[in-house]
């Protein structure tokens, strides 16, 4: 008999979710806090959604001496600390048969031998036929130990129509040479296909709504580009400190812990040209063409900014400084806050910078990006009644207060024609009981359902390093960055960075 | 804040909206939509409550129609809130007099402008929601064949033989978990369907969609048997490999059976109304596959295929199984079939005489 197709699936029929089919989640890293906080939580969000197939596994790998059972217990306190959905008995059902922990170091070959006899009775006992992800959260410098025995074990490739997968999280490399020796490292036993990186931010709702606001649009795209955009300002900004991050944060700093990833990706969703599709290649392509397209500036001087948190008070608390920090090196040359300009050479941006600024221990907790609009060419209005009128800026709220804020000139109610700027603000609904997954649910999910579209590929990863190199490089010749008081906007050289285009930076 | 108008009019009442929004100090409106509800004194708590919740993901206009008695005076009484908890609006109108009979000259100057209406009937609702004059107005009518308090067994059949676009019942939204995971069985299993059981309480419209769900999709016959509930307790698809099954019998934990594998526990909880109608307001358009499925129930009937269960099939769980085997060696027997097929003609004959 021949397999027919699945009459219960329609392409019409867009209740329907996709589950993921049956599979296992292997998770590396179990005592992080990662894991706790987010991936775990993620797992039974999605189970209590119902997006999880009946059989789900999830193993855990450390180096702990914890059965089954004591695995589920961690399981269970981080779901019901983090989870974002009620708690119900039944979800937790469904999801405590399959929990598996595998005790060992990520150099220990029975552990790992271990680990395949647990898969494959997984295989048999929950029907999850050979289909398995394995998440990396764990340092980098573990990786090749992971992914060298995950290939040792006969783990890394499955047979007939099954899949492995390999999750990794940021940081991928701290320069181009290392990224592209941590790649090489993976690629050797993964297929690119197979290998999934994540970048949270790419998972947020708010992000990809920045596609669906250009591209379902007509009356945004014709402004979007060189003759009406004056500059673009992507800011994302931290109130609180290094906090327990402090051996993985000093000597990374800001730059390549945020503006490598999520900066330059939120910039490329910003200035590609539109996708043929919203397939995954077509959207790489244009996010790599645009990315190749970036120029860093020539003088790094005039156009980047750093700066260190000095202590101070943020939000009305006495906060410490970074050097003062635990594990933190008194003399320590990382930068917590970094500014850079950046060129985008090609036909719709040539001479529209990009102002990309990110920092640890400032004003408010806030992601946004702006587009600031030119002024009008010729405004017929005396000098007077323009004097408060601004330009006209279009902010999309990546987090917190997800939305769109459109900024224009209105008149000044009352006799005068005096004009000033007012802002429109469109909200997106909060976060309703079931339904506004969390970011990491929906990149779990696309791993499972082997949907790469929000996942960036090693070449965006290298173009990125590409970028960002000769700025980090050229700082660390340079010794200590200036300082910031804490609660404050940043470091006075990123004003004058910017004041010297003329322009000033937004108060987000 | 809350405002409270009594012996008012729709223009006040628009009035009082603009003036709250203003006094809130966000002249801004991120509603996406108007959301009418057609309720009653008795039942406009629960259900303005659930479309508050609904509110928070689809920041809406909720409109509260509350028909009271109709002798009398026509007069309209309103409560206005805005910013309590909720990111919409939310207005009551209580009409009663001969007002009652006029409820559309009271929405229609609070109807958002240019952005959809959807008309949400919590309990009974017309026989025919799109000719209804609220329903009229509205892009999408909801209403709940399992909540309606008179002729529940045929409300749905009456309603489906008058369907219209952009009708949806929240008989079918309490459907798509089931769906869903049946969908996902077929994705591992993809053997050819040979039929169908949905088991239920007697009368279960949702049992009756799923069932004429499954006889369009799959084009067999679907048997419905009587269970003791709670809602559906279990949906099996027959095939010559064996039966991908799902089994319900608490309401919120189900076993998910596929040929060859262990059984496997699967949390499938009876939704919340609010829900629900999340759901619903998530698309607007059109819903093709629910209308497919209408138009066999408006063929056949609701209940046709419903046959009085023998004993040891009715009651639910441990006895599942079983009765599972008897309707697999049925659907193999032409003769099963043939019974099938007469059965909607007598059902037929039979509301006609009711009616």
């Amino acid at each position: 008999m021949t397999v027919p197709e699945n009459p219960l699936r329609d392409p019409q029929d867009r209740r329907l979710p996709r589950i993921a089919g049956p599979c296992s989640l292997v998770l590396f890293g179990v005592t992080g806090d990662l894991s706790r906080t987010k991936l775990m939580p993620a797992v039974y969000d999605l189970a209590n959604r119902g997006l999880l197939p009946p059989g789900f596994a999830l193993v855990g790998f450390a180096r702990r001496d914890w059965a089954h059972q004591d695995f589920a217990k961690v399981v269970y306190d981080a779901v019901k600390a983090h989870s974002r959905t009620p708690f119900r008995e039944e979800t937790w059902r469904q999801l405590a048969e399959g929990f598996r922990f595998v005790p060992g170091e990520f150099s220990d070959d029975k552990a790992f031998a271990n680990l395949a006899r647990t898969v494959d009775e997984l295989d048999e006992a929950r029907g999850t036929a050979g289909n398995h992800a394995f998440y990396l959260s764990i340092p980098p410098k573990f990786f090749p130990d992971v992914v060298g025995q995950l290939k040792e074990h006969g783990l890394a490739t499955a047979e007939g129509g099954a899949w492995r997968r390999v999750v990794v999280e940021k940081p991928f490399g701290r320069d181009l040479a290392s990224a592209r020796q941590l790649n090489a490292v993976v690629s050797d036993v993964f297929p690119p296909h197979a290998v999934f990186r994540i970048d949270h931010y790419l998972g947020k709702e708010t992000v990809q709504n920045v596609l669906a606001f250009r591209f379902a649009n007509a009356m945004f795209e014709p402004v979007w580009n060189a003759n009406y955009v004056d500059h673009v300002q992507i800011t994302m900004a931290e109130d609180v400190g290094i906090g327990g991050r402090a051996g993985y944060y000093d000597g990374i700093g800001a730059a390549r812990d945020v503006i490598q990833n999520h900066l330059l990706q939120l910039m490329a969703l910003i200035a590609m040209e539109d996708p043929t599709s919203f397939d995954a290649r077509n959207l790489r392509q244009e996010k790599q063409k645009v990315l190749a397209a970036v120029r860093t500036p020539d003088r790094i001087d005039l156009h980047t900014a750093r700066g260190q948190y000095a202590a101070g008070w943020q939000g009305g608390k006495q906060v410490i400084g970074y050097c003062d920090e635990d594990d933190i090196p008194n003399r320590s040359s990382t930068e917590t806050y970094a500014a850079i300009r950046l060129d985008i050479e090609n036909r719709r941006w040539a001479g529209v910078p990009f102002y990309l600024r990110t920092g640890k221990r400032l004003g408010r907790r806030v992601t946004e990006v702006a587009v600031v609009f030119k002024r009008a060419p010729h405004l017929p209005f005396t000098e007077t009644a323009t004097e408060e009128l601004g330009q006209n800026a279009l902010v999309m709220r990546i987090q917190p207060d997800e939305g769109v804020t459109l900024r224009f000139g209105a008149k000044v109610p009352g006799t005068a024609m005096e004009l000033r700027d007012v802002n429109m603000d469109f909200a997106y609904g909060g976060a309703f009981v079931e339904s506004s997954p969390e970011a990491y649910e929906r990149l779990i999910l696309d791993v499972l359902l082997g949907d790469p579209p929000l996942f960036p590929q090693h070449e965006e990863v290298e173009l990125s390093w590409q970028i960002l190199d000769p700025i980090v490089s050229w700082w660390a010749e340079r010794g200590r960055p200036g300082q910031y008081p804490a609660g404050s906007w940043g470091p006075e050289s990123a004003d004058e960075m910017i004041a010297r285009d003329d322009r000033a930076w937004r108060r987000p | 804040m809350r405002i409270d108008l009594t012996e008012t009019s729709a223009n006040a009442v628009a009035a009082a909206l603009l003036q709250a929004r203003r006094k809130a100090g966000s002249p801004a409106m991120g509603m996406v939509l108007t959301l009418i509800v057609v309720t009653d004194e008795a039942g406009h708590r629960d259900a303005m409550r659930a479309a508050s919740e609904v509110s928070t993901e689809h920041p809406s206009r909720i409109l509260g129609a509350v028909r009271g008695d109709g002798r009398g005076r026509p007069r309209l009484d309103a409560e206005v809130s805005i910013g309590h908890g909720a990111s919409g609006e939310m207005v009551l109108l209580r009409m009663t007099g001969r007002l009652v009979k006029h409820p559309v000259s009271v929405v229609t100057p609070l109807l958002l402008p240019d952005s959809p209406v959807v008309v949400w009937w919590p309990t009974d609702a017309p026989a025919d929601p799109a000719a209804d004059p609220l329903g009229r107005l509205a892009r999408r009518r909801i209403t709940d064949a399992a909540a309606a308090t008179k002729s529940r067994t045929q409300v749905l059949a009456q309603r489906a033989r008058r369907h219209m676009p952009g009708d949806t019942d929240l008989a079918w939204t309490r459907l798509t978990p089931w769906r869903a995971l049946l969908a996902a069985g077929l994705d591992q299993h993809p053997v050819r369907v040979t039929g169908a059981t949905v088991e239920a309480t007697r009368g279960n419209p949702s049992a009756d969609l799923l069932a004429a769900w499954l006889r369009t999709r799959c084009r067999v016959d679907v048997d419905i048997k009587v269970s003791d509930g709670p809602g559906i307790t279990s949906v099996a698809l027959h095939s010559a490999h064996g039966d991908i099954a799902l089994t319900r019998p608490d309401g919120r934990l189900a076993m998910f059976t596929i040929p060859g594998e262990a059984d496997r526990p699967v949390a499938l909880p009876r939704r919340e109304v609010a829900e629900l109608l999340a759901e619903e307001l998530r698309r607007l358009d059109n819903d093709d596959i629910f209308e497919d499925a209408v138009q066999v129930l408006a063929r056949s009937g609701a209940g046709a295929s419903r046959k009085p269960a023998r004993r040891t099939e009715s009651t639910a769980g441990s006895t599942t199984v079983t009765a599972r085997k008897t309707s697999t060696k049925k659907r193999s027997g032409k003769a099963g079939s043939k019974l099938e097929k007469k059965a909607p003609k007598k059902t037929k004959k039979q509301q006609k005489a009711r009616a």
